[in-house]
């Protein structure tokens, strides 16, 4: 099986490597580049653990190899933070207690900032719409519907800030 | 879980993508949004030695009327169907159906062309391409040919596709004035396959009867069904409960499910009537 040299764009950083075909994103993420914030979970596409932002789209990092990366951006849980302050979203689910165990957790913030990104004031059937590819089974969803709505909050006063 | 080794070419045209199909034969499979091949390689279902990326070959991904028809690119996301207000406000049936394949993260890189083209009865564009008489567009070492859909689905995971053609375009005659139609699914849970699930496509002429019909019934058969049967029934008659009710039986029993983690057969019939009823009320809705 012929390599294939991958330039990706991960978290604004460009990672090299060379790698097989059938080396799947989630692995190049956390064996190759060691941001092990993305988790896998089911691995069978159901539960969204390993949810990345690839080129701003929200997808399931178990059902993509890294190959087809090549030349794209990545955008992982550890890309949220910005110089040590948190993330709007990761204010939202310490605030809300919008998490038990943690392992949803990171991709749970990358379907809620896609979600965010696109519609930046969502109802409640909205977020529980935008994280329906996301499984949790500690919380219940409650606080982490909390959690998102914080965020939209919070983003949203951050724009106006801004503007 | 690990696919097998394999190798991964990335054409740049689709006449590239075509003669790599001819050279390396069943030994290669076409990657366009991968989010039902990938599961399949992940379980050494499928063994794709040659696995050929299409998703760097531009012009391939639209939604456009055009001479009558709205054609869309095989290569087009279930994510861009769900979000097109053009499909939200004229082919509502078209947004229902997008909307409930899987989930937002597979949506984002399934596209409606492999939905179709992998042939597995429980997805869902298939029913509704047959309510709606599209017409698909395969492109091959000869150029393009049309296969009508009602022609396409030929088994389970069994197409009318030609090995070295990729289905590069879906065709849906637009609708007349006063048409509506309805996608009605039931799941166990959000992103699952469906239980059962119903299309339905009605056009009423000036007196409010059917002039056109369409029904087609997803997940309750080895591929998606047309409901032949109780489309000539309705077809011609006023939509009303009595109508509806025996469209519904009709399509009821055309159907044939199998019984399995999602449901006993007869379960799956029941649910295949009740929700003929509800799409095709629906449709008369949207159609007035």
């Amino acid at each position: 099986m012929a390599k294939h040299h991958i330039r990706i764009q991960l978290n604004g950083v460009e990672k090299e490597a060379d790698v097989d075909p059938r080396l799947l994103l989630v692995h190049f993420i956390r064996d190759h580049a060691g941001q092990t914030g993305t988790h896998l979970g089911c691995d069978t596409t159901s539960c969204g653990a390993c949810t990345v932002l690839l080129d701003g789209r929200s997808i399931k990092s178990c059902t993509f190899f890294a190959v087809q990366a090549d030349g794209r951006e990545i955008m992982t849980v550890e890309g949220l933070a910005h110089n040590g302050k948190l993330h709007p979203i990761q204010e939202g689910f310490h605030q809300e207690h919008g998490l038990q165990c943690g392992f949803c957790t990171p991709g749970m913030m990358m379907s809620a900032l896609a979600l965010l990104e696109k519609n930046p004031e969502p109802t409640e059937e909205d977020i529980r719409w935008g994280i329906s590819g996301n499984l949790c089974r500690c919380t219940g969803y409650q606080n982490i519907v909390k959690a998102v709505q914080y965020a939209a909050g919070k983003m949203q006063k951050q724009k106006g800030a801004a503007a | 879980m690990i696919p097998p080794v394999f190798e991964y070419l990335r054409p740049a045209t689709i006449p590239e993508a075509v003669s790599l199909l001819q050279l390396h034969g069943d030994d290669s499979k076409i990657l366009s949004g991968g989010q039902s091949l990938i599961p399949m390689m992940k379980l050494r279902i499928a063994r794709p030695a040659w696995l050929i990326d299409i998703n760097h070959i531009p012009g391939l991904a639209y939604i456009r009327e055009e001479g009558g028809y709205l054609k869309i690119g095989g290569l087009t996301r279930e994510a861009e169907l769900e979000e097109s207000e053009l499909i939200r406000s004229k082919f509502p049936i078209l947004h229902d159906t997008s909307r409930v394949i899987a989930d937002p993260q597979v949506r984002n890189l399934a596209t409606i062309g492999g939905n179709l083209a992998h042939g597995d009865p429980a997805n869902d564009h298939g029913a509704t391409m047959l309510a709606l008489e599209a017409v698909l567009i395969a492109t091959g070492a000869n150029g393009e040919r049309s296969i009508p859909i009602q022609d396409f689905f030929l088994s389970i995971f069994t197409t009318a596709l030609e090995h070295d053609e990729i289905l590069t375009e879906i065709r849906i005659p637009i609708p007349a004035a006063r048409s509506g139609g309805a996608y009605l699914k039931l799941e166990r849970k959000v992103g699952d396959f469906a239980t059962a699930a119903v299309a339905a496509q009605v056009t009423l002429d000036a007196g409010g009867a059917c002039s056109k019909v369409g029904i087609g019934l997803t997940n309750v058969g080895p591929a998606p069904i047309k409901a032949g049967k109780a489309e000539a029934f309705l077809r011609g008659k006023k939509l009303d409960a009595q109508s509806i009710a025996q469209t519904a039986q009709l399509a009821m029993d055309e159907s044939d499910p199998s019984s399995d983690l999602r449901g006993p057969a007869e379960y799956k019939k029941g649910l295949v009537k009740e929700l003929t009823k509800r799409a095709l009320t629906r449709a008369a809705e949207r159609a007035s």
